[in-house]
């Protein structure tokens, strides 16, 4: 089910996909620059968000799990703000590493 | 519960029901594929498919794949091609299909004077028996007689909010009309392991799945990686358990009724899941190479055909059982549209629910299994991949609902 649980404090360009979940989703591109209202704050995003990708519902500490459709997707690598891109340059799985295109290497973001 | 359409299904005599008229090709080694494509190119316009086993070397695993494939209710004939001195049991394999029915005929090419005769002589058997399995008896068929697989392939970030929760809707569908449903792969449900086994039917079952489970993750760690592509990264998902509990959303809510390895069918309706990944010690490399390698699976387990979500946008489709792409990215239904069945990505655009896109996928899925081409399937793909694996066999705690 697609809902944010506080509507007008976060951008309808997000989804939050469960409501202890730590990111949110882009339902849509949202081009770097634009400023996103995220959880009652205004976050000016750094890199272009493609659809789907997710960004930091609240800061995030270093260690924490990373929550989306209420389960977790792994731990965060270092902390997190607010707003912020999370993606393979700050999220890890807890079980094994994903690899990117030049063979063995694990994936960066 | 549903509109589903009245089906006119081929009755095969060991009383299975079929929604395709097949005439399978079977090489029985790679040496016998070419000789195998060029009698189907023979038969363009007609259900003449090319499925084989490509090792020279015996493997029970793809022996049984095959068996159950060329017994497959959606294969009214058979035709085993073989070079002549591969380890396959080509007699074993005709035996079985005629005890199932079946028109089955062999040709050694080795014995058969080469490539071009066998091809003619070839030939000459898939032109009578196509005119001959044309009066094959028809029986109404039901929603509960259907089996339908699932499978995610070209995955992104919108696979498991849009296409994959769909079809889980049109699984709760057709397993609440009494049909059976058969999701996996375990390599790609890491992280929900704990999900599942609350889902169980039986204690007993449960176990059996966190068993499945950690062999999964220990088999994948040997291998080096995770089931996880970099278009997968590219399309927004970041770790094994993202896509995995995306790809979990095709499972609906159903309970699950049972745990099956490759060619295990399922005893009755309900949910069951898919177990892939070889027994014993790593052996043979990856459990599956590519997406074809479960689908092909996925039909020996019985599936009439196959529901197939993909986000960064897979064309692929399948022989012997339809393909039914649903496309979870709205951009790549934009990009791709000639090769997708349904656009779930309305979704995330506002223009449709997700209880509307599953009811649109189960009333696709009762046209599909009443004649209807799916997408790929009248574009002609027709992919088909084997390898090698071992098993052992399911325990009783697998099926706990089988008499």
């Amino acid at each position: 089910m697609l809902y944010n649980s506080r509507m007008s404090e976060t951008d309808p360009r997000l989804i939050r996909l469960a409501p202890e979940d730590n990111v949110l989703v882009a339902a849509r591109r949202i081009e770097s620059g634009e400023v996103l209202r995220v959880d009652g704050s205004d976050v000016t995003l750094a890199k272009t968000l493609p659809l789907g990708f997710k960004v930091a519902a609240r800061a995030i500490a270093a260690g924490e799990k990373i929550l989306k459709y209420g389960a977790p997707l792994g731990s965060a690598s270092q902390a997190i703000a607010i707003g912020e891109v999370v993606h393979g340059h700050n999220l890890r799985s807890d079980y094994i590493p994903s690899y990117d295109r030049d063979g063995e290497g694990a994936f960066k973001g | 519960m549903s509109e589903f359409p009245e089906i006119s299904a081929y009755l095969r005599a060991d009383g299975r029901k079929g929604i395709r008229n097949i005439v399978a090709v079977c090489y029985l080694v790679e040496c016998a594929r070419h000789v195998s494509s060029e009698i189907a190119l023979r038969f363009r316009g007609d259900d003449v498919h090319v499925v084989g086993f490509p090792g020279c070397y015996p493997n029970a695993y793809g022996w049984e794949m095959m068996r159950r494939l060329a017994t497959h209710p959606n294969v009214g004939a058979v035709l085993l091609v073989s070079l002549g001195c591969e380890g396959f049991n080509r007699q074993a394999l005709e035996e079985a299909v005629a005890a199932s029915g079946r028109p089955v005929s062999t040709l050694v090419i080795q014995q058969t004077g080469g490539t071009l005769a066998t091809i003619e002589a070839g030939a000459a058997w898939v032109g009578e028996t196509l005119s001959k399995i044309a009066e094959a008896p028809r029986a109404p068929m039901a929603a509960s007689e259907l089996v339908v697989g699932t499978i995610c392939g070209g995955s992104d970030a919108t696979s498991g909010i849009t296409a994959n929760p769909a079809m889980g809707r049109a699984f709760d569908l057709l397993i609440a009309d009494g049909g059976a449903g058969i999701f996996e792969e375990p390599g790609e449900l890491i992280g929900c392991e704990g999900f599942m086994a609350e889902r169980a039917v039986t204690p007993g079952l449960a176990d059996e799945i966190l068993a499945c489970m950690d062999k999964t993750e220990r088999y994948y760690r040997t291998m080096g990686h995770s089931s996880f592509a970099p278009g997968n990264a590219e399309g927004g998902l970041t770790t094994i358990e993202e896509k995995s509990l995306g790809a979990y959303a095709k499972s609906g809510r159903s309970a699950i009724s049972g745990l099956l390895k490759p060619g295990d069918v399922p005893p009755a309706g309900g949910l069951y899941l898919l177990d892939v990944i070889p027994d014993g010690e790593p052996r043979f490399g990856f459990p599956n190479i590519n997406d074809n390698a479960e689908i092909a699976e996925l039909i020996a387990c019985g599936s009439h055909m196959v529901l197939f979500s993909t986000g960064r946008g897979s064309v692929v489709g399948s022989a012997l059982a339809p393909v039914i792409k649903v496309c979870a990215n709205p951009d790549t239904y934009r990009n791709l549209t000639g090769d997708m069945d349904v656009d779930a990505g309305r979704i995330l655009e506002g223009r449709a629910t997700l209880d509307e896109v599953g009811a649109q996928i189960y009333a696709l899925i009762g046209r599909v299994a009443g004649g209807q081409r799916s997408v790929s399937e009248s574009l002609g793909h027709r992919e088909f991949i084997l390898g090698y694996k071992s098993f052992e066999p399911i325990g009783p705690a697998c099926l706990p609902l089988a008499s």
